[in-house]
């Protein structure tokens, strides 16, 4: 950055060093003795998950690596999906049970009211928090750039329950900062008008997550 | 030149004059009475305020260890302002080296400018904007109207206020001053081709914007927005929200705008583990809020290619030369104390005249903007728009000490007024009360205010200057005689002759301290109630029993 006198930047940096020279600095160390680190058996962390995405009126679709393909199968035929947006990178044999459909895979020149056109997409995750049933997309490859996840009216998130950490510091210690990222807890929500909540607003308005126990 | 060379420093400038919202044209007490006779308001703050506060008491004490998050909240915090220079030089080159570009603005004229060269530049006419206070604090959606280039507000409470061409009331939700009606007409009037048979139901009204939305989502190539965080260490910007229209304006425009303002950066990515959890639930009472997007500079494939970070001072730096009054910039505008706020709850948010309102608007935005940069400046009357209860320092998720920030800009304001009318009556009062004979007269013609009382003994109404006191509260009548005046008396006499003969009970309630409170022997009817406070708890103030006279 090429410093110019008399620049806004010179100015603000200035006027924060004043503010400081004028107002001596308290001391201050900073105590992280809140919860961190912390493990629960798979049982526990699959239970805590599903009540807090039930709580936040996702649904919730339990399944096993080998039953992947026909439960995600099985909830695109419920909410009657004809065209199914995917990112690049996912596992195709996820979709190997889905028929009379079509599957778009997405790149980054499909322009955004494309997107509109979709019935659902289907993505993997990078993390998830238990305890505020929160999942972590992170823009990797099985997961696509952010509009795909954003712009269909049903997202289908796959969990794998190995990425599921207890806490919301355990969840974040497993993230690459500079990767963008989405955290997202149940399906878009208001509560602006008289405070009454209303599901779905601009995100997705149906959020299934599949969660795979043994993988 | 920067002052730095000098070695001298300088008090950093105030927000200037009459630029954005963080003035209003009225003192709080003026403004806050219009809102106080709307019932419907007063209805939705009150529903408003309980939900959310019950809701947030909920999920706190889920925790274990909220105590210890407030702790390292406030902590890193008062970490960051006190290496703010650094930590805002790290931030611009992590955002530099990931393709953004940083600017620097010293107030609201300047960041103003900057978006607006920004937008333009674009050739867009249009903007979308995510809910933002650091926009709103600067009146950026006026300033860019008039340079013909139209903002679109997306949250819809921020939809129903613009559309309205009205001002938020809430920090969290904008317009819950407005009932389901009022928004079905805010919607049939201000939304281009609206079904005409909208009805109120809150979900179909929702439904209404989100289509009305999802077009200027679809074409609008420029995005606005705030920052919840920025962080040093890795250039990465946060927006926290719940309907989506943040991850739509952070995602499918070419530009993106954010303008943040410089007390919201965090040293470390792994700080947001402590202010992702107290956050949202201290803000909508939610273990966690619907969406939060996280994002550095730019990213081939996914976003806008085109990023800006304007960061902002206006008055931010002035607040951090008062070292009482610094600890306002740790606000991460939650809201919280908005919603246990006794004085919220009834005035609304209107009343405090700027973009930020309640208990922490109460001390931020004179920080920010000064409270005597004009003659009967409103901002003045803010530090007085509290019953300094506390609430809002328990609620507060950094742990701000605002009861002692709001006496503290009392004191000051006090200092500043110099020779203001409530200093010169106690240099009064201290002349008189030096001078008994002075005194004693002074007591007597105080017996002529029971004229001004009404029926219930209660002066509702005095002369200036003292009707500040009595707009607000009602004054006890004086009493018709003095205590010394009757001590004086035969009666008097008489009664002290009995109370020697009878003397004093053994441990009953004729104690000196009772005696010294309400006058030897005599109760009149209004002293029942001091009874019941009985010996040693405070008097009820309301019943005068703090004043040396015996109620006759």
């Amino acid at each position: 950055m090429t410093v110019t006198p008399g620049s806004a930047r010179e100015a603000v940096l200035g006027r924060i060093r004043d503010a400081l020279t004028l107002a001596p600095k308290p001391d201050t160390t900073v105590d992280r003795s809140y919860r961190t680190s912390r493990t629960l058996p798979d049982k526990q962390r699959l239970e805590l998950l599903t009540d807090r995405l039930v709580d936040y009126k996702a649904q919730v679709h339990p399944c096993t690596a080998d039953t992947t393909a026909e439960t995600i199968a099985g909830v695109l035929a419920e909410r009657r999906v004809r065209t199914v947006g995917v990112p690049a990178g996912l596992d195709r044999s996820w979709l190997a049970a889905f028929d009379g459909g079509t599957v778009q895979v997405d790149s980054a020149d499909v322009p955004a009211p494309r997107l509109d056109a979709l019935d659902g997409v289907v993505t993997a995750s990078a993390v998830a928090c238990a305890e505020t049933g929160t999942i972590f997309l992170d823009g990797s490859p099985d997961q696509g750039r952010r509009a795909l996840s954003l712009v269909p009216d049903l997202h289908v998130c796959v969990v794998d329950l190995s990425s599921v950490e207890v806490g919301v510091p355990e969840a974040l210690a497993r993230l690459v900062p500079e990767r963008p990222t989405t955290l997202i807890s149940g399906p878009s929500a208001t509560s602006d008008i008289e405070l009454e909540r209303v599901e779905g607003v601009h995100g997705p308005r149906t959020l299934d997550v599949v969660i795979r126990t043994d993988a | 030149m920067s002052s730095t060379f000098l070695g001298m420093p300088a008090a950093p400038p105030r927000a200037p004059y009459g630029e954005g919202n963080l003035r209003g044209d009225k003192k709080f007490p003026e403004a806050a009475h219009t809102d106080l006779q709307n019932a419907q308001l007063r209805g939705n703050l009150h529903k408003a305020t309980h939900t959310i506060r019950a809701k947030r008491l909920a999920v706190t004490g889920e925790l274990p260890d909220w105590e210890e998050l407030r702790a390292a909240g406030s902590a890193i915090k008062t970490d960051t302002m006190n290496r703010l220079p650094e930590l805002l030089e790290q931030l611009e080159e992590k955002v530099t080296a990931a393709g953004g570009t940083v600017h620097w603005a010293r107030d609201a004229v300047e960041a103003n400018a900057i978006v607006t060269r920004l937008v333009e530049a674009t050739g867009s006419r249009e903007v979308i904007k995510v809910k933002s206070m650091a926009t709103q604090e600067i009146g950026l959606n006026e300033h860019l109207e008039e340079r013909g280039i139209k903002a679109h507000e997306t949250d819809l409470a921020e939809l129903i206020v613009q559309l309205a061409h009205d001002k938020p009331s809430h920090i969290l939700v904008p317009a819950i001053h407005r009932n389901r009606d009022e928004i079905r007409q805010i919607f049939l009037k201000g939304i281009p081709g609206v079904d005409p048979g909208l009805d109120s139901v809150p979900a179909h009204l929702a439904a209404a914007a989100r289509a009305y939305l999802r077009e200027k989502f679809m074409t609008t190539k420029v995005a606005v927005s705030g920052a919840n965080f920025g962080i040093a260490e890795t250039g990465t910007l946060s927006v926290v929200e719940s309907e989506g229209n943040g991850r739509m304006c952070l995602t499918l425009p070419d530009t993106l705008i954010t303008v943040m303002g410089i007390e919201k950066v965090l040293p470390r990515y792994s700080d947001l583990e402590v202010f992702f959890q107290l956050l949202p639930r201290s803000s909508t009472g939610e273990r966690m809020n619907p969406y939060t997007s996280l994002w550095t500079g730019v990213t081939p494939g996914d976003g806008p290619q085109d990023f800006h970070l304007v960061l902002l001072d206006n008055g931010r730096t002035a607040a951090l030369a008062d070292s009482v009054g610094r600890e306002a910039l740790n606000c991460i505008r939650c809201s919280a104390c908005l919603n246990v706020c006794p004085v919220y709850e009834r005035a609304g948010g209107h009343a405090y005249g700027s973009t930020y309102p309640g208990p922490i608007g109460a001390v931020l935005t004179p920080q920010l903007a000064g409270m005597h940069e004009a003659k009967d400046d409103p901002n003045s009357s803010l530090p007085y728009a509290s019953s300094l209860c506390g609430a809002c320092f328990d609620a507060c998720p950094v742990k701000i000490d605002i009861p002692s920030l709001l006496v503290e800009l009392r004191h000051q304001h006090t200092e500043e007024s110099g020779r203001s009318a409530e200093k010169l009556a106690m240099k009064a009062a201290g002349a008189v009360m030096s001078r008994p004979k002075l005194y004693t007269s002074a007591q007597r013609t105080a017996a002529l205010g029971r004229v001004v009382a009404g029926r219930d003994r209660k002066i509702s109404h005095l002369p200036p200057p003292f009707s500040g006191w009595s707009g607000s509260r009602d004054t006890p009548a004086p009493p018709k005689q003095t205590f010394r005046s009757w001590l004086a008396s035969a009666e008097g006499a008489a009664e002290l002759r009995r109370a020697a003969e009878e003397g004093v009970p053994d441990g009953g309630p004729g104690t000196s301290r009772e005696s010294a409170d309400h006058g030897p022997g005599t109760h009149s009817a209004d002293s029942g109630t001091d009874a019941d406070s009985g010996p040693g708890s405070r008097p009820d103030s309301g019943s005068g029993s703090d004043s040396e006279e015996e109620q006759r």
